[in-house]
């Protein structure tokens, strides 16, 4: 079981208000991604379901029990870290059975369990070697075999992927998920990387400065963003915005429109190409509209399009987002 | 030409160090050119190294007058134990101040080292007088205590600047493992500062070995280690330059040959955490 609740949970710094009251209900087996801009405190959050930083106020309940003044090695959770945090002196064996010795666990058993992770993890191989002989990806496999051999009642997963290569971690996120398929346990994993939010969740919480701005599920926030920070965060290239009397005549203070859902062709606005990048698979365009701004363009495959080309484009009335004047979705 | 220059450069770097370092080491080539002498040649002016004849009289000479078993005993169990005891003590604290620093803890690292800025004689008298109340004088536990005060606010700064190296992240992952205080300073930290504390207890060893100052005020006869016993050959009726050489070159013998053997270890211990 991996029920989290967090209630009014704050944390202050000295002076600095890091997290405001916050509330947060986390269920069974989900895989709950925190995404926010860097400094938005989603790690922080993490850390104070954890135990690793105490939180100032609030309440925070693990499986029914109160965890507020819990130990971290009592909650039952395990974490994976940015930097891996493996115990450089020890083997990759030691490493991964370090919390069955914790545990007081016989040798027979750890040395059952370690097998068992490494099979799932591949790590077979390189149960004696020294984390300072293996690459990034194994290290960070390294890291979630230890988490795995304690069957936690959640996994923590600070920023795993970002000191990998681009294409290794399309590779780690998708194992990272298919681990949670075949284990139904509830992972909380914290990014600034809308994709991997987007690929990875059952539930988006988007965080900024603290707040939690929208809670939902990747179709959902993008589909119906509460807001202009989540309709400017998810999605990718980004929510085109536009202001002043086009979005007026919309009935609105500002005018949502994601770039794939720019039609070019016919329309009402016109504009000239600043910039056209040419993936093969897609075009991405920079057209400057008078009266409108900069909007960028996703177009699908590749239309010929280049660089000062003057075009007319539209977008149908039930992709367009209307904001109010607090920025909130009308 | 700028491959010239290097290398001129690299010589008079290399002459340079020779230089240093024989002006450094001649002291004690002296003595022990001096112990193999009789006491007649040793004061000779000027010496005469190489005509004069070489002896073992000097040595001889010692052993009978004093037990050198006795004293070098004594000084190992001195600086070894003292060393143990301020690792003991130094080791969490040196955890605490590196690992959940207080708004004090920098002051209180400068107040320590500030400690060692003090005369010692400045605490001679009453320091004398609870060794004599307790019955500690000329007793090895007594003076295993003094030399663990002395150079713990040191070993504590070493530590401190080791386990500063260590990521808190290595450390909050064990906490997650499930780790207890006790298991994490066991299990992760002292392994991964094997180095460190390797060269914090070499540096103490020769710090607590060399210590004279308190040695000589506490102790007498049986718990006097090595500087005692060097002591005991300068009198006021006239120096036997031979015989102090031969008691000196005893003395410093263990040391040289511990310090030879580790100088890989306390060179990069000294200099840990210096660049970066």
């Amino acid at each position: 079981m991996g029920n989290i609740t967090l209630s009014a949970v704050t944390k202050t710094f000295g002076d600095v208000n890091v997290i405001p009251p916050l509330d947060l209900e986390i269920n069974d087996g989900e895989f709950v991604v925190f995404v926010g801009p860097s400094g938005c405190g989603k790690s922080t959050l993490l850390r104070l379901i954890a135990g690793l930083e105490d939180i100032s106020s609030g309440k925070i309940t693990i499986d029914g029990r109160d965890a507020t003044d819990a130990a971290p090695a009592e909650r039952r959770l395990a974490m994976v870290f940015q930097s891996y945090a493996l115990y450089p002196h020890m083997s990759v064996r030691k490493n991964i059975a370090f919390p069955l010795k914790m545990a007081k666990l016989s040798q027979a058993e750890q040395d059952k369990k370690v097998e068992n992770a490494a099979r799932i993890l591949n790590l077979t191989n390189y149960l004696d070697r020294r984390p300072g002989q293996l690459s990034g990806g194994q290290r960070q496999r390294v890291a979630i075999g230890r988490a795995i051999v304690r069957e936690p009642a959640a996994f923590l997963f600070d920023e795993p992927l970002s000191n990998l290569d681009a294409s290794l971690r399309v590779t780690m996120r998708q194992e990272i998920s298919e681990l949670h398929q075949s284990l139904k346990t509830t992972m909380i994993y914290v990014t600034h990387d809308q994709v991997e939010a987007m690929t990875m969740a059952d539930k988006i919480v988007v965080l900024n400065a603290g707040n939690i701005e929208q809670v939902g599920s990747p179709l959902e926030l993008y589909h119906r963003p509460r807001n202009l920070f989540v309709a400017g965060f998810i999605g990718s290239p980004k929510m085109n915005f536009i202001t002043g009397a086009e979005a007026a005549k919309h009935g609105c203070t500002t005018l949502g429109v994601r770039p794939e859902h720019i039609e070019v062709g016919d329309g009402p606005w016109e504009g000239v190409i600043g910039l056209a990048e040419h993936l093969g698979s897609d075009t991405f365009l920079k057209v400057d509209v008078a009266g409108v701004g900069t909007l960028t363009v996703r177009v699908q495959g590749e239309r010929g399009l280049h660089h000062g080309q003057t075009i007319r484009m539209t977008a149908p009335a039930d992709k367009l987002y209307r904001f109010g004047p607090d920025g909130l979705a009308l | 030409m700028a491959r010239k220059s290097s290398s001129l450069k690299t010589t008079v770097v290399t002459v340079a160090s020779w230089t240093i370092g024989f002006l450094i080491f001649f002291p004690i080539l002296w003595i022990i050119i001096l112990s193999f002498k009789t006491e007649g040649d040793a004061i000779k002016s000027p010496l005469e190294v190489l005509t004069s004849s070489w002896t073992l009289h000097s040595y001889a000479e010692v052993q009978t007058r004093s037990n050198y078993a006795l004293h070098f005993w004594n000084s190992v169990v001195l600086s070894v134990g003292s060393t143990v005891l301020a690792l003991v003590i130094a080791v969490p604290a040196a955890w605490a101040m590196a690992f959940v620093p207080g708004k004090r803890t920098k002051d209180l690292l400068m107040w320590m080292l500030s400690t060692k800025m003090m005369p010692a004689v400045g605490v001679l008298v009453p320091m004398y007088l609870l060794f004599r109340d307790l019955g500690l004088l000329d007793s090895r536990i007594g003076l295993t205590v003094v030399l663990t005060l002395i150079n713990l606010p040191i070993v504590i700064w070493m530590l401190y600047t080791y386990f500063k190296e260590i990521p808190g992240e290595i450390l909050e992952a064990a906490r997650m493992d499930g780790a207890n205080l006790r298991s994490e300073i066991l299990y992760i930290l002292t392994p991964m500062a094997v180095p460190g504390i390797a060269s914090t207890m070499l540096l103490n060893i020769i710090l607590a070995w060399n210590e004279a100052f308190w040695t000589l005020q506490l102790t007498t006869k049986a718990a006097a280690p090595l500087t005692q016993f060097i002591a005991s050959y300068s009198s006021p009726e006239g120096l036997f330059y031979a015989k102090l050489s031969a008691a000196s070159t005893m003395a410093i013998a263990p040391i040289l040959i511990l310090g030879w053997f580790s100088q890989k270890q306390l060179v990069r211990g000294l200099t840990f955490g210096a660049v970066k």
